[in-house]
């Protein structure tokens, strides 16, 4: 027995040991700064692509980015909304954007500790959800598609929302996981307006995504990705930038933009939350985001469209000018962004998104 | 030591359980009963509970259904490895062990690529010529995903009970002249009771509140207690529904296990592995 | 019918261990999907040991389970002395007490734990950071508690308490006693509560996933988050050596004991 007891003691010792090793990198000195992204959502270095974090560590070597990830704004929303934890930078879109500054869930920046501000795009500020320019500087822009498998979808049936719940494709449809972007598909099929307060549209929207459910095979956000590629689904709506990024591994699949129906277009915007501990450093990691360099081979990766055009000459010709990640205005006309929603209109989209996947 | 003395070396244990189990169930009554946007004091938490009957109904019944198919696949198993020489059991024994150290979350992930429709599984039927089948997001799928990653649970408490039924009882009963299967209803299965009751009541519990497997392996409509608890706190900002439902669910397994101990009728709780 | 449970036994073991042969290969795939083996390639354990992070939430991992089952361990057994020791009437209420999150599911255990230090630290103490390294450790020891009374009261209970007496009787003082006599008889209860409460704790999945923060995270639950994007194979490179790695601790454990159970017998036998 005692050998036993011994044996265990050194393995704890062997372990504690390792532990110890793996602690010691970090400097006491340094500071953290808590970084909460969506996730596939900055260029991680692979690929021989840029590796955002690393560089800006290398930039700033006192500062130690503890990065995490969400799936959707709202998941994020209610992180922040539950309360306990410390982060110092957000990436959320722009009616959640408008719904945490209502709230009083955001800090004032101070742009002069973000110099870069000056390559954004004129169009990218004044927004409806920061009308000020006080909360938020875009990292990234974009539009809500469909994208569909080639090889197995027959273009004729390619018409509109109306093939996310096409019997003949049942058991390979995916739908989004996240309230607002499953509701505002259901809007813009159903013809509301996506930014309605009514709670009798709001309803009727409910009862179209329950008819949907048994074509649906998931609700998902980032599985999306294998799912699509090695084709277990055929058809999802899903993020432009993302799909750019799944053609290159199957380039079967295609994406279809419902011009007469309307779809999203978005802007992700950083912020910095009331719960950070470090704006400066925050506003450190902001700016450098916004160096056209960066944003270049950031977007490079991503696939999402950027809001510094300057940042263009740093990218690949072809996704510089890609008509997905940069449509022209025709495409967009229909387009429309989310505004922020008044309290009572969120909570209810969020219990009837609620009712409709728990039941 | 006078005993008076050693007594006192319970209390910091009993403080820290009555601060860390009893007042925590006690916070999750109080966000039951309040309203997610006021704070003020409601029944509406338990009230909508109601909603979600279908899916307790649904969670209870699956789980049952894999604590009986880990039954009737345990025992035979413990049989088997209790009757073994002494080092295969050990080794055996450590096997069904082994899989209980990794990680559940990527073992489960694995099933997903031996089930889906472009899958392992499916990949062999094609490449010999058959037809593909619906296997993955079925409720089939998610109570074997619950029996695979519950089984050894169930295995360690019946082999430490069976092994521990003495041979000679056994033998006597062959002796007054009992069928092997009258062997095994009379005496083998009554002894080894104790032990079928903790396996049950060891897969029972972590399958009827588990969310990764059915969010995994299930379909659109195979939602679980688990799932939902899971989507109330993390995406839909309503922890005082999550916290009503949580409720329930405790209640649902003291009520389960309950009636299960009943049926034992023994005074020891239960086997640990 | 012996054949037919050898058969089943080994069919049993396929089933079970067919998972994680399935990640294993994918270990030493060239391509990133799992159902599709496309080459052998080490690439992938280069990949793991040069993403520092990985790493680190394995240390963050071992961390966690190693003190919450030490501090466990200590506590727990101290408990367990002074709970001997009760009323039977306070004892089976401490028992019952005990038992409530070993019966509660996980679930229910990490929803309320994360809901009282929220309350706690937030709206009592208005602290900005409530979930932490603290609360995650304090989270552990309390689900590690259980299992270490549980496996170190029956040995008391066995224990003949004339030896402790016996002990005291030849000059010991009571901590003598209770190092040289109590703590050597019980002490395949704490060792074996002790690697219990360790795996519990370096496997727990769904109580740390409710209770951590942002700022320490283990190993199972930055998993759960890789298994919401498109996983990256150094994942399963890493399952492949933890898998190695404990067969080998388990293996070299039993062998051990066998010896010691041998030379026991040996002695016995003389």
């Amino acid at each position: 027995m005692r050998k036993v007891v011994s044996f265990i003691l050194s393995v704890c010792l062997v372990f504690g040991c390792l532990a110890m090793l793996s602690g010691c990198g970090s400097n006491e000195e340094k500071i953290t700064l808590y970084v909460y992204n969506w996730g596939q959502y900055i260029s991680e270095g692979d690929e021989d692509s840029l590796d955002v974090i690393a560089a800006f560590e290398e930039k700033y070597p006192n500062i130690h980015v503890q990065y995490s990830t969400y799936d959707s704004n709202e998941i994020m929303y209610s992180k922040l909304a539950a309360g306990g934890i410390t982060v110092d930078l957000i990436i959320p879109s722009d009616y959640m954007i408008g719904r945490m500054a209502q709230e009083g869930m955001l800090k004032e920046l101070n742009f002069d500790n973000i110099p870069n501000y000056k390559y954004v795009d004129e169009a990218f500020k004044n927004t409806s959800y920061d009308p000020d320019n006080k909360y938020s500087v875009p990292y990234t822009w974009g539009t809500v598609g469909i994208i569909y498998n080639t090889k197995y979808v027959d273009e004729a049936d390619v018409t509109g929302w109306e093939l996310l719940w096409n019997e003949k494709y049942a058991g390979k449809i995916l739908m989004f996981d996240n309230s607002r972007d499953a509701f505002g598909i259901a809007q813009y099929l159903l013809g509301y307006d996506v930014n309605t307060t009514d709670e009798d549209a709001l309803k009727a929207c409910t009862e179209k995504l329950k008819e949907q459910k048994p074509v649906v095979q998931q609700y998902v956000m980032d599985q999306i990705f294998s799912v699509m590629e090695n084709e277990e689904a055929w058809i999802a709506p899903y993020y432009a930038g993302d799909y750019l990024t799944m053609a290159e591994e199957n380039p079967d699949l295609a994406f279809y933009f419902p011009q007469e129906q309307g779809f999203n277009i978005f802007i992700d915007a950083m912020c910095i939350p009331t719960c950070c501990q470090q704006q400066e450093a925050a506003e450190l990691f902001i700016n450098f985001l916004c160096d056209p360099e960066v944003s270049g081979s950031n977007m490079d990766y991503l696939g999402y469209s950027t809001p510094i055009s300057a940042a263009k000459e740093y990218m690949d010709p072809e996704v510089a000018s890609s008509p997905i990640a940069y449509p022209d205005d025709n495409t967009l006309r229909n387009a429309t962004s989310f505004s922020f929603l008044p309290g009572d209109t969120s909570r209810l989209m969020e219990n009837l998104f609620m009712e409709m996947r728990n039941s | 030591m006078k005993k008076r003395n050693s007594v006192l070396l319970s209390t910091p244990y009993i403080l820290w359980m009555i601060a860390f189990t009893l007042i925590p169930l006690g916070v999750v009554a109080y966000y039951s009963l309040t309203d997610p946007s006021t704070g003020a004091f409601t029944w509406g938490n338990l009230v909508n509970l109601r909603m979600y009957l279908p899916v307790m109904w649904q969670s209870i019944l699956y789980s049952l259904a894999a604590a009986f198919i880990c039954l009737l696949l345990g025992y035979p198993v413990a049989y088997y490895i209790a009757h073994t020489g002494a080092l295969t059991q050990k080794i055996l024994y450590m096997l069904v062990m082994l899989p209980m150290c990794m990680s559940f979350l990527l073992r489960t992930l694995a099933w997903v690529g031996l089930l889906q429709d472009t899958g392992i599984i499916n990949n062999i039927l094609a490449a010999l010529g058959l037809s593909r089948l619906q296997m993955i997001r079925t409720p089939g799928a998610v109570v074997l995903g619950m029996v695979y990653n519950y089984l050894p649970y169930m295995i360690l408490p019946l082999y430490s009970t069976i092994v521990k039924i003495d041979d000679r009882l056994i033998e006597a009963a062959e002796d007054l002249g009992c069928t092997p299967v009258q062997t095994f209803a009379r005496v083998i299965l009554p002894l080894s009771k104790p032990g079928i009751l903790s396996g049950i009541t060891m897969v029972f519990v972590p399958a009827v509140s588990t969310f990764y497997i059915s969010q995994k392996l299930g379909g659109t409509d195979t939602v679980l207690i688990g799932d939902v608890i899971e989507r109330l706190f993390k995406q839909g900002n309503n922890p005082n529904l999550g916290a009503a439902l949580s409720l329930v669910l405790m209640l649902l397994v003291f009520v389960c296990t309950g009636i299960m101990n009943r049926f034992g009728a023994d005074k020891e709780g239960g086997v640990i592995a | 019918m012996k054949k037919a449970n050898r058969v089943l036994t080994v069919l049993m073991f396929i089933f079970l261990y067919l998972p994680m042969a399935v990640l294993i290969v994918a270990s030493f795939n060239t391509g990133k999907d799992i159902t599709r083996f496309e080459g052998f390639t080490l690439q992938q354990y280069v990949r793991l040991f040069r993403d520092k992070s990985l790493l680190e939430l394995l240390g963050n991992s071992l961390i966690v389970s190693i003190l919450a089952s030490f501090i466990a361990t200590v506590f727990g057994t101290v408990a367990a002395l002074g709970i001997r020791d009760l009323n039977p009437r306070l004892r089976s209420t401490v028992m019952t007490l005990t038992n409530i999150p070993m019966t509660n599911p996980d679930i229910v255990t990490g929803v309320s734990l994360s809901l009282l230090f929220v309350f706690v630290g937030s709206q009592l103490l208005g602290q900005r950071n409530s979930l932490t390294f603290g609360t995650l450790l304090i989270a552990h020891i309390t689900f590690n508690l259980p299992y270490v009374i549980l496996n170190v009261m029956p040995k008391l209970k066995q224990m003949d308490p004339a030896l402790e007496d016996a002990a005291k009787d030849l000059g010991c003082t009571s901590m003598q006693a209770f190092f040289k006599v109590t703590l050597h008889e019980i002490m395949p209860g704490i060792v074996s509560g002790a690697i219990m409460a360790f795996t519990m704790s370096l496997d727990d999945f769904v109580i740390s996933y409710f209770v951590t923060g942002m700022d320490f995270v283990t190993l199972p639950v930055e998993i759960y988050t890789y298994t919401k994007k498109p996983i990256q194979p150094k994942v399963y490179a890493m399952f492949t050596l933890l898998f190695g790695l404990i067969f080998v601790l388990m293996l070299t454990m039993n062998l051990l004991q066998i010896r010691a159970d041998k030379k026991k017998s040996e002695a016995h036998g003389a």
